[in-house]
Formats: C-alpha cells, sequence, structure tokens
C-alpha cells in the first residue's frame, strides 16, 4: 500500500468527480493534440508538395486557386492556354528558367485526377516505379501508390477517363479510348501518390475525339505511339522515332534523375510546336533574382496568362485558415483550464469530506508531507490519465479524419505519427495537474491532527 | 512506560490545564476518569502526541516527546503508540484489511497479512476482512479501530471513550477485548471516560 496505491484508491472511491476531471482533461488535451498535428501534417504536406516550384503559370483567375488546382490538385483549374502563348517559358533554352512542366488537366478517374505532362514532373516529385515503366505510348498512365491502392489498379488495366474531378457515371469519355496502367509508382508521401500520369498527347487525345467523336478518334487510335512525333497529329506512326528520342526501353527503375530530366525536356521540346492548350506550367527558375521577380510581372500585366508564386499564396491560405485554428485553440486552452479547475474543487472539496482519514494517516505514523504528495499524486494522476486519454483520442480522431481529408484533399494523413510536440504537452498536463493540485496538498500537509480528531 | 511531570496545556484565550503526574508501569491497566470538559481528551492528546505540551514532560519509555520534530513524533506515535478514539475512523477508499495494512506500513512495520488475520478473527471480525469500512456496524467498526490500534504491536494504548456509545452488553465485551489485547502484546493500557461503568473494573483510576 504505497502512496501512489493509495491516490489511486482515493480518485476511484469517487468515481464520478474523476471521471468528470478526466473527460474535461482528455478534451482538452485532445483538442490541442489534435490541432498540432493537424497543423503538423498540413505544414508537411504543403512543404512537400511546394517540392522548389518557383513560380505557376496558367490561364487569367484566382491565383489561389491556380495554385491549388495546378498544384495541389484540390481545386478546378482556372483555363487552358494556347502552347503558343506559353511557348517562350517552355523553351528549355529559356536563359533563367531551369524547367517549366506543363501539365494538361480536366478528366480524372474515380475522383483521381488524371494529369498529361512531362517525366519532369515525376522527377519534381521524386517519383519511383514500384511496378511496371514510365509511360512510352500514348495513352498509357503511371498511377500513384494511393491511386492503385485505392483504385485496386494492376499493371495492364484499362479504364475511361470522365470528366472534371467529380465522380460521375454522365461524365464518363466512354466513346474515348481507353487508359492503360503501364506503371505504379511507390509512395513518395506527395500529391504524385493521389495523381494519374499520362503524356500530355493523350489528354489531348482523349478531349480530341470526346469533342469530335468517331471519326478523328480511330485517326488517334491508329496513331498511338507517334505522340511524340510533333509535327502533324495525322502523321504515320513511328514506333522507332519514339524510342530514338527516349530511350527508355530499359526498367524504369533504373533511370536517374538526370536521365529523367533530359528526356523530360525532350517531352516537352516536342510540346513546343502544336497548336494545343495545356493548363498549368510548373516554373523552376535557375536562381531567383530581380530579372525573375521582372517575369511575373510581366506575365501578368503582358500576357492573358497569370503567374503565381506558390509561397505567397500559401501563406495567404494559411493566414485565412489561421483564423480558425486559433479560435479553436483558444478554446482548448479554456478547457484545460476549466479541467485544472475541477481537479483543484474535487480534490478541495474531497478534502473536506477526508480530514479525519488524513488525521488518522498522522496518527498512525504518517508525516506531514507524506499528506502533501498523496494529494499531489492525485492531482498528477489526473492529470496523466486525462493526458494519455486525450492523446489516444486525438489519434484515433485523426485516424479517422485522415481517411475524410484524403477523399477531400487528396492528401494521405498519418493518425499515428506521433510529435516532439506532444511531450511538451504532457509537461505542460502534469504542471497543470501539480498546480491544482498545491493547494489542497498544502491544506492537508497543516491538517491540525488533535482539533480535526476531538472537534465535534 | 507512561510518565508525565508537571503536564499543563492552554488553548489560546482559555484557563490554563494543569494535569496531574501519572505513572503506569508496563503492562498496567489504568483508567482516567473525569466529567466533560475536565480535559481527559486533551490529556489524552498530550499523552500521544496529538498535542505538544505548554509545559512539563511526557515520556513514553526512554523517550520524551516534546524532544521530538513533528516527523520523529508522527513516526514514534505510528510505531509505540495506538489510539482508539470515540468514534473510529477509517480511510474510506480501503477495504478493512488495507486499513490495517496502512497501519502497519505508515507505523514502520513490516506487512504481515496473517497478524492482520489473526487480529480480526480474535475480535470475531475476520469475516469483513474484504469489507469497506463503511459498511460496518459501528460495533464492527469499534472492533476494527482496536485491531488497528493493536496491528503493530504497540508499547501503550490508549482508548478515548471507548465505550459511551455501546450498549451495557457490547460495553462489557468491548472492555474485555482491550484488556485481553492489552495483555496479549504486554501492552500499558489507559482509558479515558465519564463511563460510571468502568469504575467497579479497573484498580488502577487517576480522577481529573
Amino acid at each position: 500500500m504505497n502512496l501512489l496505491q493509495l491516490s489511486w484508491k482515493n480518485l476511484i472511491n469517487k468515481p464520478l468527480s474523476m471521471l468528470l476531471s478526466l473527460v474535461l482533461f482528455a478534451l482538452g488535451v485532445g483538442l490541442i493534440s489534435l490541432l498540432l498535428i493537424l497543423n503538423k501534417q498540413m505544414q508537411e504536406q504543403f512543404d512537400k508538395n511546394l517540392a522548389g516550384i518557383d513560380l505557376v503559370v496558367g490561364a487569367k483567375g484566382s491565383p489561389l486557386q491556380l495554385i491549388l488546382a495546378g498544384m495541389y490538385h484540390i481545386d478546378a483549374p482556372t483555363g487552358n492556354v494556347p502552347i503558343q502563348s506559353a511557348k517562350a517559358l517552355m523553351n528549355p533554352k529559356h536563359p533563367l528558367i531551369k524547367r517549366a512542366i506543363p501539365l494538361s488537366m480536366g478528366d480524372s478517374h474515380q475522383g483521381y485526377r488524371i494529369v498529361g505532362t512531362t517525366y519532369e514532373l515525376v522527377d519534381l516529385y521524386d517519383g519511383k516505379m514500384a511496378q511496371g515503366n514510365l509511360w512510352k505510348e500514348n495513352l498509357e498512365v503511371n498511377i500513384g501508390a494511393t491511386v492503385a491502392d485505392k483504385l485496386h489498379l494492376h499493371i495492364g488495366d484499362t479504364f475511361y477517363g470522365s470528366h472534371g474531378l467529380v465522380i460521375d457515371e454522365n461524365l464518363v469519355h466512354d466513346d474515348a479510348p481507353k487508359f492503360k496502367v503501364a506503371g505504379i509508382f511507390k509512395p513518395t508521401g506527395s500529391v504524385l501518390d493521389q495523381l494519374i500520369l499520362t503524356n500530355t498527347q493523350s489528354v489531348w487525345e482523349v478531349h480530341a475525339s470526346h469533342d469530335h467523336e468517331g471519326e478523328e478518334e480511330h485517326d488517334h487510335a491508329e496513331g498511338e505511339g507517334e505522340a511524340h512525333d510533333h509535327d502533324n497529329h495525322d502523321h504515320a506512326a513511328s514506333e522507332g522515332h519514339t524510342h530514338k528520342e527516349h530511350n527508355h526501353d530499359h526498367p524504369a527503375q533504373d533511370i536517374t534523375s538526370e536521365e529523367l530530366a533530359a528526356a523530360g525536356a525532350i517531352q516537352r521540346q516536342a510540346l513546343l510546336d502544336t497548336e494545343e492548350s495545356i493548363t498549368t506550367l510548373l516554373v523552376q527558375f535557375k536562381a531567383r533574382n530581380y530579372r525573375t521577380l521582372n517575369m511575373q510581372r510581366q506575365i501578368n500585366e503582358n500576357t492573358e496568362m497569370q503567374a503565381a508564386t506558390p509561397a505567397i499564396e500559401i501563406n495567404r491560405l494559411h493566414s485565412m485558415m489561421g483564423t480558425g485554428t486559433d479560435a479553436l485553440r483558444t478554446l482548448a486552452y479554456v478547457i484545460v483550464f476549466v479541467s485544472g479547475l475541477s481537479i483543484f474543487i474535487s480534490l478541495f472539496s474531497s478534502l473536506k469530506d477526508r480530514k479525519y482519514e488524513l488525521a488518522l494517516m498522522r496518527v498512525m505514523g504518517s508525516s506531514p508531507s507524506k499528506l502533501f504528495f498523496l494529494i499531489i499524486l492525485e492531482g498528477l494522476i489526473l492529470a496523466v490519465l486525462g493526458f494519455l486519454i486525450g492523446i489516444f483520442l486525438s489519434h484515433v480522431g485523426m485516424s479517422v479524419l485522415s481517411n475524410y481529408l484524403e477523399d477531400a484533399y487528396r492528401y494521405s494523413f498519418s493518425g499515428w505519427a506521433f510529435l516532439k510536440e506532444e511531450w511538451y504537452l504532457l509537461a505542460g498536463a502534469l504542471g497543470i495537474g501539480f498546480l491544482a493540485a498545491i493547494i489542497p496538498a498544502l491544506q492537508a500537509r497543516k491538517t491540525d491532527i488533535s482539533r480535526t480528531l476531538s472537534g465535534v | 512506560m507512561l510518565q508525565t511531570e508537571n503536564l499543563s496545556f492552554s488553548y489560546t484565550g482559555a484557563t490554563t490545564l494543569r494535569f496531574p503526574d501519572i505513572n503506569c508501569q508496563k503492562g498496567e491497566h489504568w483508567l482516567l476518569l473525569g466529567q466533560s470538559g475536565s480535559g481527559k481528551t486533551t490529556l489524552l492528546h498530550l499523552l500521544g502526541g496529538l498535542l505538544s505540551p505548554t509545559a512539563g514532560s511526557v515520556k513514553v519509555g526512554d523517550t520524551a516527546l516534546e524532544k521530538l520534530s513533528t516527523a520523529q513524533l508522527d513516526r514514534f506515535r505510528g510505531k509505540h503508540i495506538g489510539i482508539i478514539f470515540q468514534k473510529a475512523h477509517f480511510v474510506r477508499a480501503l477495504t478493512v484489511e488495507e486499513n490495517l495494512k496502512l497501519a502497519q506500513q505508515l507505523g514502520g512495520s513490516p506487512i504481515d497479512t496473517d497478524r492482520i488475520k489473526e487480529l480480526l478473527d480474535r475480535l470475531n471480525v475476520g469475516h469483513k476482512l474484504h469489507a469497506k469500512t463503511t459498511d460496518l456496524s459501528q460495533g464492527e467498526q469499534q472492533r476494527v479501530a482496536i485491531a488497528r490500534a493493536l496491528v503493530n504491536q504497540p508499547t501503550i494504548i490508549l482508548a478515548d471513550e471507548p465505550t459511551s456509545a455501546l450498549d451495557d452488553t457490547n460495553c462489557e465485551e468491548v472492555i474485555q477485548l482491550l484488556e485481553e489485547q492489552a495483555a496479549a502484546v504486554g501492552a500499558t493500557l489507559l482509558v479515558v471516560t465519564h463511563d460510571g461503568r468502568l469504575k467497579e473494573r479497573f484498580e488502577k483510576q487517576i480522577v481529573l
């Protein structure tokens, strides 16, 4: 029967007041911890997906929408821009631009976005093949790890794209050719996990066949593999041409980042002379300087396109969401304070009931400081238990929430990643337990045995 | 074994209580008689080290209580003095057995469940070992309180009005138990009371 056991027995002797203190404490801790986790994981996701992109270029509209659509794939695109307008930016020989990755969007499969692009996007997110190869032919796709997992897609599976990002059977392009899974990426933790990648020409092809129906579809179907032949769409197909350009017959796993970037740049070059459109360009500068700053202004003022800086837009978004999280956090602190108060009140009132017991313990040989620690321990036990329940709740909550968030925002969250901030939270919880117990504990320490026991 | 010398005590703002010198030998049974307000309980608290005297000294064996620090006094009391109060108090969150274990632990004795069981059996409450103290009848509570006072084999047992709430039969039984148990551990017994029924039983008496 040590002090800890005695404290525990005293607590469970009053289950209801213990429950109240615990529930309040767990709620407060849980809410704070949930906000910490959510905030941290959001930040990580956003940072990871920034992936060193300096500028996003697309059709005019809201710059935030452009970023959310082009980089995070959680919003509809602002529209398309003709390649001819963006040709200068896309030219691999541009003096300021390291690369400008074209993205063509508009279709999705089961809510996962199909993006027509070049190998440069794979390189940007550091995508590695888990199975299969990078796409070579038109209509071949590479899918992210989450897509493969959620839709149970395997190498060789085929599917129709559907228009927009919503899942709606009426919008399926079942009159267009099917996509075929050629490769599956390993999980990257970035937005790549949630995407279906193909070459730019495939996206055009599906839309062209959709728009013009039957006849042209045939042409394109025959022209499979000629995608990289940019001179003319109706031109005779030549598989050899493709191979010569990309030389990626060997397994994709062996491709280094440099090779991927080089092959991507060639694919990009191949797009330059077409009359088609793309949705966005993800631009990385060679170096940031006043000329690159000017470039953004120039694009915004002198062209029909707009250019947005992801870091600025994301900061704007954070500050907008910040108000909400601040309010929630304040609420959490209030709950924690109230729970501290509830521990204090329940200890203090139990002290009144227990004054005979405490005097009796002194009679039986316990020193005043033992009584002090007995009460302090009761406060600390409540705090630690409340903390544990709170942390448990927040992580369960997070794993429940992560399913929803993944569907809604195309992001992977994890419920069971623990943060070092949670240790600070434990320290805070212990502090509150101690503070709440200190006055009752001092009171217990001062117990006047004689007066209490003879007091009628 | 239990000696006092020129013992006096004053509550703040009240007149000073002076007590006659006491000298109880080992194993003796004494009765301390006095009317309400005569300072019986105060004397008992002084003897048990629950109160510090204004003047004078209390010696238990060779130890002068007033020379001990608070913590030392608590430890000494737990080990050597068993006190039975008029109303039995317990740590309510604990069972009968746990209360006795707590007494052993706080008194610095090794935890000895056999002794606890034996003691409770002797006091006829062995079957209440695992009961909550709040579920006991008053007579049972008083017996458990006696068991608790005895569990550390104290050298002195102080009982404050142990019979005042009991009827004649129970009164007789409790006093007999006290005497028996005190004799069993060879302790000095001092019963403080205003209960006239006990006058006949004790040869050695102090009247306040």
